[in-house]
């Protein structure tokens, strides 16, 4: 049906994509598909414009789930292995950021790329042992690696860097001033840190987009859909598996631990009560309900993360009288959508929008 | 030499609690190929409802009526999640298993708070508190082994001399064959899922009077518990218990004399790593073949 | 009426028809061979009869038609032992309780005295009681099947490839107290077996199929006597 078959067979040609030839409604799948992501940029360019304060703030956190819902999307959707435990590697992002800004006194935009690094090696690292456990035995040990998070990062051993159970307050990120004058000369108003705050994650944002969507349509992209879809054949066509599925690993890790880095720069603050496993549901819910084969599945799932809480606020205002703990609503939220898109759609909000094509669709 | 005979004997009491989860887990496991990951929950969210029965706030009822009425209630609900939850996707890929089980997590985690909020509870012991042998136990910790052996005692009792447990075993290890004598093996499923949440729910009533009853008390426990399992092999449900009690003994060895109480999890963490690496098949267990 | 009759068998893998539509049937104290080549659709007549294969057509055994029961109401009400290809054995219990779980669905007081009926056809069994049965030797296992179904107290015992991965002097002996068992209790049984000869032996009739459809039903003599089944299946 999808392109989630466990058993499909490999593509003959690493180097050809059967997507390319799909036509809707005489406008062929690709170009359509880049219609839709100019749309999103431009959408993504507009916001700022528009909103400020709490709800530019508020897209800004959307990108970063999307980003951290990207690097488990490309983990499980596109290389076949799972992870519990990714609430790891944003605790590890989100700390290098924070740790180079307290400790280094380095900018936070300096940060980013040393922290992706830091997390693409953690995540191949981890990848190495991971390449000998079977799906099931890697969800046990990622599992095992995000319950035992928060408490590693509290140990006292390391609190000097990580400030122990107190965390770490970090500094405002301000706008740099070139930047600050020419919105000022356009708009004759000042940057506010909120705008701004959104800008930088959006920047950063797009960028890891497109390398994840290059990445995906690439060679090296197919190759690690056919370990997915069929580990011996594409072993047997000369895929090194353990390179590509450490490998994958690393970069999931990264996609996931920019956005930590990323949180920890929009929130000023980071604590290790923010990377419990909860952390980690959080991401399997925005995977698994945007569709986990799926780069506009993480953008879906990004904003629904976000969002849910949000909705479950509302419905416990709303029924105030009746309920204590709204906070208890969230996960059973999470809970209900999670096991609604395994019964009814398994592929996920991308995978309905797919069928849809695939229904108005033809073959050239 | 004093502090050790008592974390080894402490270790032993926790251990019984990671015996009981590292069963519940391998029963499950041996059924149907998955790890319940919501196990440490549903275990926490029964001691919920033994809270409520005996509670003043909720029904006042005696504590072993509480227990038992608690362990009825959480098979039948062990059960019910199989057959309404995991029937109908028997035959899906290990990812809709797995997405499953963590919605579950996710579910009772909430719910838990959402009943009956998020501020700890004191959870009662028939046992009491005071010092069993000065020094070295206390009378609960006690209890918790002496219950732990009963159950298990029984349990194994159940396996090795009734029909039914006959049944259950051959419905794990060869449905088909089993279903070929007539065995009905999606009813086997389900009461193999209602006792697991039963002795997942003894472990849970066992050891909330230590760590105070909260939606978050069996995180760390359910991590003994699957490095029990692991530990002692997932194919064997002897293994579990053993595992269990062994991890409990490490842990306090580890938090006392080596790393520290504060990367007790950890420990767990790298004990489950470095055995699925190096011992796939536990102390006891049988390797399982990997198919490709 | 014939014990077990099947009128326009059809069966089903996913989307693909594997049998087409045929006719067969065993009488009752009986033994029927089913012959035929492999992928013939022998082993999926026998699962079809006990409800692992969608089935199509009507499989009516003492009256009632089986055809959408599950196997295991299949197995308890109509008293239908398979002892199936592969043997099917528990692996990880003991003999005796893998002989416990082919009475699984008896109610009656005599399942301790039936342990003694079956180490009378197999002492041997006797002797391997409180082993566990994966420790079993391939003859041994086969047995016990055989062993197994026969606690059930059957009326019909379906023997897929009984002599599978046996050597040729169990394989007789086995065939010898197959027709025993046959002859002492009265249990009809459906045999299929690419060991034609041997079968045969010990069969009334036989249906020798090919690619789902029945080519050839007689008397087993006449079946053995068949220039074409001597040629493509008896050798000789």
């Amino acid at each position: 049906m999808t392109s989630t078959q466990v058993n499909g067979n490999v593509p003959a040609f690493l180097n050809e994509n059967p997507k390319d030839r799909i036509v809707v409604l005489g406008v062929p799948l690709p170009l359509l598909e880049r219609v839709g992501l100019f749309v999103l940029l431009a959408a993504v360019v507009v916001l700022p414009m528009v909103y400020d304060g709490y709800d530019i703030y508020e897209f800004g956190k959307i990108l970063m789930y999307m980003l951290a819902v990207l690097g488990l999307n490309l983990l499980t959707g596109f290389n076949g292995q799972f992870s519990l435990g990714h609430s790891a590697f944003f605790a590890v992002g989100a700390y290098s950021t924070a740790i180079m800004m307290d400790q280094l006194g380095m900018p936070y935009w300096t940060t980013i790329i040393p922290a992706a690094a830091v997390c693409f090696v953690a995540g191949f690292l981890f990848g190495l042992p991971a390449l000998r456990l079977d799906g099931l035995f890697l969800a046990l040990a990622t599992f095992a690696l995000a319950i035992a998070t928060p408490q590693l990062l509290k140990y006292d051993g390391i609190a000097h860097l990580t400030g122990g159970v107190q965390g770490i307050v970090l500094d405002t990120p301000y706008p740099p001033a070139w930047i600050d004058s020419i919105v000022m000369s356009i708009t004759g108003e000042e940057l506010s840190v909120d705008r701004w705050k959104y800008m930088f994650t959006a920047f950063v944002a797009v960028i890891m987009f497109a390398g994840a969507w290059n990445l995906v349509h690439s060679r090296t992209g197919r190759a690690l859909i056919a370990i997915r879809d069929n580990p011996l054949s594409a072993k047997t066509m000369g895929i090194n598996l353990a390179m590509f599925k450490s490998s994958a690993f690393g970069v999931s890790a990264m996609y996931t631990g920019v956005a930590g880095s990323l949180f920890a720069i929009m929130d000023e603050y980071l604590a290790p009560e923010s990377f419990t496993f909860a952390e980690a549901i959080k991401f399997l819910v925005g995977g698994v309900v945007g569709g986990i084969a799926s780069l506009f599945g993480a953008i879906f799932g990004g904003w629904f993360v976000l969002e849910i809480p949000n909705i479950a606020d509302l419905v416990a205002s709303s029924l105030a009288d009746y309920i204590n703990n709204p906070q208890g609503l969230t996960g059973l939220i999470y809970g209900l959508f999670l096991i609604f898109t395994v019964y009814v759609m398994p592929m996920g909000a991308a995978g309905l929008v797919q069928i849809l094509v695939h229904r108005i669709s033809t073959k050239r | 030499m004093d502090l050790f005979i008592e974390q080894t004997v402490s270790g032993l009491a926790t251990g019984a609690i990671y015996a009981c989860l590292a069963l519940a887990v391998v029963m499950i496991y041996q059924a149907i190929d998955h790890f319940n990951f919501a196990q440490g929950e549903m275990a926490m969210f029964s001691t919920y409802i033994a809270w409520y029965l005996m509670d003043d706030a909720g029904l006042g009822l005696p504590f072993w009526v509480a227990f038992v009425a608690c362990i009825v209630l959480s098979f039948i609900g062990g059960a019910a999640i199989e057959r309404i939850v995991f029937a109908p996707i028997s035959d899906a890929p290990v990812l809709s298993h797995i997405i499953v089980f963590i919605a579950l997590f996710s579910m009772f985690n909430s719910l838990a708070g959402f009943l009956f909020d998020f501020t700890p509870k004191n959870f009662e012991t028939p046992f009491g508190h005071t010092p069993f042998i000065d020094g070295v136990i206390s009378s609960h910790r006690v209890g918790m082994i002496a219950v732990t052996l009963i159950l298990l005692g029984l349990i194994y009792a159940f396996f090795r001399f009734t029909p039914i447990g006959l049944a259950m075993r051959a419905a794990a290890a060869s449905p088909e064959s089993a279903r070929l004598v007539g065995v009905r093996v999606g009813f086997m499923l389900a009461l193999g899922w209602g006792l697991a949440a039963s002795v997942g729910a003894v472990a849970g009533m066992l050891i909330a009077p230590i760590t105070f009853l909260t939606p978050d008390m069996m995180l760390g426990t359910l991590l003994y518990g699957f490095a029990g399992a692991v530990v002692g092999g997932l194919t064997s449900p002897l293994g579990a218990v053993i595992g269990g009690f062994m991890v409990g003994i490490l842990e306090n060895w580890m938090g006392t004399f080596v790393v520290g109480s504060q990367l007790k999890l950890t420990v767990a963490l790298v004990l489950i790593i470095v055995v699925l690496l190096v011992k796939p098949a536990g102390l006891l267990g049988r390797v399982v073949v990997k198919r490709v | 009426m014939a014990l077990l009759e099947i009128k326009g068998l059809k069966a089903y893998y996913g989307q693909i028809e594997a049998l087409h539509g045929f006719d067969l049937e065993l009488e009752e104290g009986e033994i029927t061979a089913v012959l035929g080549a492999n992928g013939a659709g022998k082993t999926t007549t026998l699962r079809a009869i006990c409800g692992m294969v969608k089935a199509g057509g009507a499989i009516t055994v003492e009256g009632e038609n089986v055809v959408g029961m599950s196997t295991e109401s299949i197995v308890a009400k109509h008293k239908i032992a398979h002892v199936p290809e592969g043997r099917g054995t528990f692996v990880r219990v003991s003999t005796e309780e893998n002989l416990r779980l082919g009475a699984f669905t008896r109610r009656d007081r005599e399942i301790e005295k039936d342990y003694e009926r079956v180490y009378h056809y197999f002492p041997r069994l006797k002797e391997r009681r409180s082993q566990q049965a994966g420790t079993l030797s391939g003859g041994e296992q086969q047995m016990l099947a055989v062993g197994r179904a026969l606690m059930l107290r059957p009326k019909i015992m379906l023997l897929d490839e009984p002599s599978f991965g046996l050597a040729p002097i169990i394989t007789e002996e086995l065939f010898d107290i197959l027709g025993q068992i046959n002859k002492e209790e009265g249990v009809a049984m459906l045999v299929v077996e690419q060991n034609a000869n041997l079968a045969l032996a010990i069969s009334k009739n036989a249906y020798l199929l090919e690619t789902g459809n029945v080519a050839m039903m007689g008397p087993a003599d006449q079946i053995m006597n068949d220039e074409q089944v001597r040629k493509s299946y008896l050798g000789y």
